[in-house]
């Protein structure tokens, strides 16, 4: 079972919500941290999950760069590299949509990072990958389609 | 008179040996695109790790005799690693065989350390919850010769007898399916679903049978060896098992690795 | 028990590359041992990286990551000899912070 673990990341997203908080006294302004988003890790599709992070208005991007394989070799290990153009970019956020949890993590790059990471994921199937970015308060979005196959005997 | 002379100079050529094929498999977009993602990866490559692993167990006192493994000599003299991977397999005479890296570490820590064969040839190759202490070891060894060129030697009388012993059981059909290696790996553009299958009788094709072994497996997420890999050809094949370490594995890494001489090795790699 | 990470990290200009190598086995709860029994979910949740002390990137990831991690991120601001250090903690509480001393690149 897991520990309700602490989020690492400032809270970068639902800024509304967190300032609204803050302002109605439920946070002390000092405790930026949410908790762990349970509810979006747990959420069974994409657009659940992004409710639960408080993305909403999500504007497609073309400063969002995806670099992943248009075929896997193997759905356990898929490369994916982004980086993000958008000036202002505060963190980047990964979704699997068709994982039987979609919700894969968010990097906070705003704290010092240059705004791109790289992370090796398991995907269940062929899906879109999706990634949305937070840069001045408000969200941009891209996906690339990943195609998973089975592969031969050796290698 | 001029263009003449250059023609009739590479009709001559051609005639005097045959040209090998300048492209060796057809280029399939798909493969390349395999071949592209799986460089950027092993630019960091999770083997790493058990090259650290392997490099810790070679400096530790370990077993019976509590010795370490620094005298251990990989043909290049005891406790010379860089470089010793490359050149492999090759005749020893404290063994008076040909070994292959992993027989040859095998061999080290029966002789300096007191394992027996028995205990290390038990269950030889990775699982999910155990990497064995001789595939972390090759893994070090084999990254100590990242960047070099293939030279397994062919100096010795019985090197040269391995290499055609592994030539011959590379060719022989047997087992249920009448397979030799050579069925799938004996000729140009083969292919298993979506894997290429290199032409090992080739140099510039064999290159990719020792190429990124050691090799972090991604099915699975586990360190393999050729120990391993030729293991599991033989099953594909519906072979009995080889003997790990054995003579029979020896014979082929050299047929193999003898073929793809002079090519560069560019150390452990990530495998499918 | 936590086993080391392998951390590289190169300056290109003012920026540090950083690679991680992470050794973990990121169970998904959902594949089944030998036995034909359910392994638990295990898998590193949170990330974070200090450069000379400092948190300069953070994570919160999920199971689908990938068997012994890999991940790649830049830090602004870096020197040659600057301290870099990266911390992962898992579901089940268990932690490993590992650093490195940044390289001159290239």
């Amino acid at each position: 079972m897991h520990h309700t673990r602490r989020s690492v990341l400032r809270g970068v997203w639902a800024v509304g919500a967190l300032a609204t908080a803050v302002a109605a006294g439920l946070l002390s302004p000092g405790r930026a941290f949410a908790a762990w988003n349970k509810g979006a890790f747990e959420a069974k599709n994409t657009a659940d999950a992004m409710k639960a992070l408080g993305v909403s208005n999500a504007q497609d991007s073309r400063d969002i760069q995806i670099l992943a394989p248009d075929i896997a070799e193997n759905s356990a290990v898929v490369l994916i590299e982004i980086t993000s153009n958008i000036p202002g970019t505060t963190a980047i956020s990964v979704f699997i949509e068709k994982n039987p949890f979609p919700y894969t993590g968010t990097f906070d790059v705003s704290q010092g990072a240059v705004p791109y990471v790289q992370l090796r994921v398991k995907m269940g199937e062929s899906s879109p990958v999706r990634v949305v970015v937070a840069a001045g308060g408000k969200y941009y979005t891209t996906a690339k389609e990943v195609k998973v196959t089975i592969g031969g005997c050796g290698g | 008179m001029r263009h003449a002379l250059v023609l009739g100079i590479a009709a001559a050529v051609a005639a005097a040996a045959p040209w090998p094929q300048a492209a060796a498999q057809t280029p399939d977009p798909t493969a390349a695109e395999f071949d592209k993602f799986r460089e950027i990866m092993e630019q960091d490559n999770p083997a790493e790790l058990f090259e650290v692993k392997g490099e810790e167990l070679w400096r530790a006192r370990r077993g019976p005799k509590n010795a370490s493994l620094e005298q251990c000599d990989l043909g290049l003299g005891p406790g010379v690693v860089k470089g010793a991977y490359a050149q492999m397999p090759r005749y020893f005479a404290d063994a008076d065989r040909v070994m292959d890296a992993e027989a040859r570490i095998v061999h080290c820590m029966m002789t300096l350390q007191g394992f027996t064969y028995a205990e290390l040839a038990k269950q030889p190759f990775s699982s999910l919850v155990r990497t064995p202490d001789p595939v972390s070891l090759v893994t070090y060894v084999a990254a100590q010769s990242r960047g070099m060129k293939l030279a397994a030697p062919q100096n010795h009388p019985k090197e040269r007898a391995t290499y055609e012993t592994g030539k011959a059981i590379f060719h022989f059909r047997a087992g249920a399916f009448d397979f030799s290696c050579a069925s799938c790996h004996g000729v140009d553009d083969k292919r298993i679903r979506t894997q290429p299958l290199p032409n090992f009788t080739k140099p510039d094709q064999a290159i990719r049978a020792v190429q990124g072994w050691p090799g972090y497996r991604m099915t699975g997420g586990v360190m393999h060896s050729l120990q391993w890999r030729m293991n599991d050809c033989f099953r594909q094949q519906r072979f009995p098992e080889p003997g790990y370490a054995s003579e029979t594995v020896s014979a082929l890494l050299s047929y193999l690795t003898v073929n793809a001489n002079g090519q560069v090795y560019r150390g452990p790699g990530i495998k499918r | 028990m936590a086993e080391p990470m392998k951390i590289r990290a190169t300056l290109q200009g003012d920026v540090a590359d950083v690679r991680v190598l992470m050794a973990h086995p990121m169970e998904t709860g959902q594949r089944k041992d030998a036995a034909g029994k359910l392994v638990p979910l295990h898998f590193i949740q949170t990330i974070t990286a200090q450069l000379n002390g400092k948190t300069v990137f953070a994570a919160d990831v999920s199971q689908a990551v990938s068997r012994n991690p890999v991940f790649a991120f830049k830090v602004k601001g870096a020197k040659a000899g600057d301290k870099l250090s990266v911390t992962w903690q898992d579901n089940t509480g268990d932690k490993r912070t590992d650093e490195v001393v940044i390289r001159a690149g290239s």
